[in-house]
């Protein structure tokens, strides 16, 4: 579906992806957790064709050789972070129906966009401002956008950022079924445990290089300590793993 | 309140702006030190009336309210998509470097003998199209080496802000110079020239700005969907599809473009550009698809009122526009601030 080959990336003289490579099907749903710095933002960027980089393929074709519109159909990126302003809810959602839309949106467009507020649960908030919510609310119109757009591709940086713990297991269960129903979910994480549980692969990153990459099996306390160099231990709760630092 | 009710409210707003924007221009076409009624102003503009009355209306009243509503509407226009587009809430037109290089361009057109002033008030251009044309290229010129400029930094919105800032400088220090070398009759004539007075505007050059006004307008109600998306920052308009360089290269220009226009024939009227969009986000939200339109009224309705009041309250002399809009302005504005901090 997505691949990176060999995948390098520098800002300036600066280079912060060093070289990976990664290959994501259809359906999956990988969490990409590293330390602060790793170049894990930089990574989804390229992935997204937001920054323009060498070796991003899609169906394996180069990311730059599609036209932005065609881009926007399948593949949908949640920045991590979202600058609020004067714009509805309901019209910031209504942006996610932009690839596909002439002029006005129709009928289709704003069911949609209903469906999408209700899947997170912001349907209230429609005809709020963005700089009338919380933060938290602003991360699941954010993301409401980005279902909107009926992607085939789902990247997001840090979605649980900001949400208190009941919304995190929404997002994070929601995640879960896009993925079940044929999506392809790329999430950056930082709350480790929270990927353990609802992630089914996991891409360690350090130093823009990619150090692991498996299902839970790869998991283990040398590469914490490896990556984060933190000392941890893994242990399990109700069948899930579960890693506490020590 | 369902979404569709909340988008007849807007439609119901925008109704109520453009009876206001009737109502004004109407009653300012009667008032005067030549009193004209209503009645006969009706039955000049169907084409009847007295000869007096039509000189007075059709030949000098009336270009002079088009022009403000032409005027208004470019500002508001250009206002509201450069804040769209640089993130700015400060940004208008003058960011882009207009006012100092048209400003420039018309000292320049002056002191090569195009015009002189004597103390009455009066202009007299030996060469007027010297000094529109040398006022626009100063304008645009200005644009376009800002523009150049940022991007050496990818034409980030913080780049054109900044290059922006420089530019204004440097062309303000360049007007100094030309200044310094004027003489007398010269520099009183730049002086009255950066006071925007609509009256310079007859209909050819009415003709010109609303050609460009519509079809820059056109333009941008094509593209209000990226005026949306950019307002949420550059990576959510690409991940949605826009193709967010080049549509802030392109509207940065166009906003430039029309307003260089205007300011070219009517000189330098601040504030509207700031107040029109600023005060119609507050009230409606800032969906480009009603900003658009909304700001272009609440320009026009601003500025001929501001004429109108220009025109009448020392009558019968009259005073520069630009005078009221900055008096009015600079409060207002501060107030709008202060609303809009609060919302955060
Ligand atoms: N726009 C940028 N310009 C220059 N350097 C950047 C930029 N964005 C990130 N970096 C640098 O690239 C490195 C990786 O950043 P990032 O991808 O955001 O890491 P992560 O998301 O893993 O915390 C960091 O050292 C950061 O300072
Ligand atoms: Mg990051």
């Amino acid at each position: 579906m997505i691949e990176a080959r060999n995948l390098r990336f520098s800002y300036g003289e600066r280079e912060v992806l060093r070289g990976i490579s990664l290959e994501v099907g259809k359906g999956e749903f990988v969490a990409i957790l590293g330390p602060n710095g790793a170049g894990k933002s930089t990574f989804l960027r390229c992935l997204a064709g937001i920054l323009r980089c060498e070796g991003v393929f899609l169906k394996d074709r180069p990311v730059r050789d599609y036209s932005p519109r065609e881009l926007s159909r399948i593949l949908a990126y949640v920045p991590q972070r979202v600058e609020p302003g004067f714009l509805t809810v309901f019209d910031t959602v209504l942006l996610g129906r932009r690839p596909y839309m002439g002029l006005t949106p129709s009928e289709k467009d704003l069911e949609v966009v209903e469906e999408a507020l209700k899947r997170l649960g912001i349907e209230k908030l429609a005809l709020k401002r963005t700089n009338e919510i919380s933060g938290g609310e602003l991360q699941k119109v954010s993301i409401a956008r980005a279902l909107a757009q009926e992607p085939e591709i789902l990247l997001m940086d840090e979605p649980t950022n900001n949400l208190d713990l009941k919304s995190q297991l929404e997002v994070m269960r929601l995640a879960r079924e896009l993925a079940k129903g044929g999506k392809t979910v790329i999430m950056v994480m930082h709350d480790v445990n929270l990927a353990l549980r609802f992630a089914k692969r996991f891409v360690f990153m350090k130093g823009g290089r990619k150090i692991a990459d498996g299902s839970l099996e790869v998991l283990s306390e040398k590469l914490f300590e490896e990556v984060y160099g933190v000392r941890v231990e893994i242990g399990e709760v109700r069948g899930v793993p579960v890693v506490v630092p020590l | 309140m369902d979404y569709k009710a909340y988008r007849r409210r807007k439609l119901i707003l925008c109704i109520a702006l453009f009876l206001s924007l009737l109502a004004v221009s109407l009653f300012s076409l009667s008032s005067g030190p030549y009193h004209v009624p209503l009645r006969e102003v009706l039955a000049v503009l169907l084409g009847g009336g007295s000869k007096d009355d039509r000189l007075v209306l059709l030949g000098i009243r009336l270009p002079r309210i088009v022009a403000g509503i032409l005027v208004g509407a470019s500002m508001g226009v250009a206002g509201a998509v450069l804040q769209g587009y640089l993130r700015n809430p400060l940004a208008t037109p003058f960011t882009m470097g207009v006012s100092h290089g048209a400003m420039f361009g018309a000292s320049l057109a002056i002191i090569l003998g195009a015009g002189y002033s004597l103390n009455s008030g009066q202009i007299f251009l030996n060469n007027p199209y010297a000094v529109v044309l040398f006022a626009f290229l100063g304008a645009i010129s200005a644009t376009l080496v800002i523009l150049a400029l940022a991007r050496l930094r990818g034409l980030s919105p913080e780049a054109i802000v900044l290059a922006g800032v420089a530019m204004s400088s440097l062309y303000s220090a360049l007007t100094t110079l030309v200044q310094y070398f004027a003489n007398e009759l010269q520099l009183s004539a730049m002086v009255y020239w950066s006071f925007g007075n609509l009256a310079r505007a007859t209909w050819r050059e009415n003709a010109i700005m609303a050609v460009a006004f519509a079809f820059v307008f056109a333009y941008f109600l094509i593209k209000r969907w990226d005026l949306n998306a950019s307002t949420l920052g550059d990576e959510i308009a690409k991940s949605v599809g826009v193709n967010i360089e080049r549509e802030r290269l392109i509207g940065t220009l166009l906003s430039a473009f029309i307003t260089s226009v205007t300011v070219a024939f009517v000189g330098v009227i601040g504030f509207v550009g700031l107040i029109a969009p600023h005060s119609m986000r507050l009230i409606a939200g800032g969906d480009y698809r009603s900003l658009i339109p909304l700001s272009a009224l609440a320009g026009a309705l601003l500025l001929v009122s501001a004429d109108t009041v220009a025109r009448l309250i020392v009558s019968p002399m009259t005073l520069p526009v630009g005078v009221i809009t900055s008096f009015l302005g600079a409060p207002a504005f501060i107030y709008l601030l202060v609303r809009m901090e609060g919302r955060r």
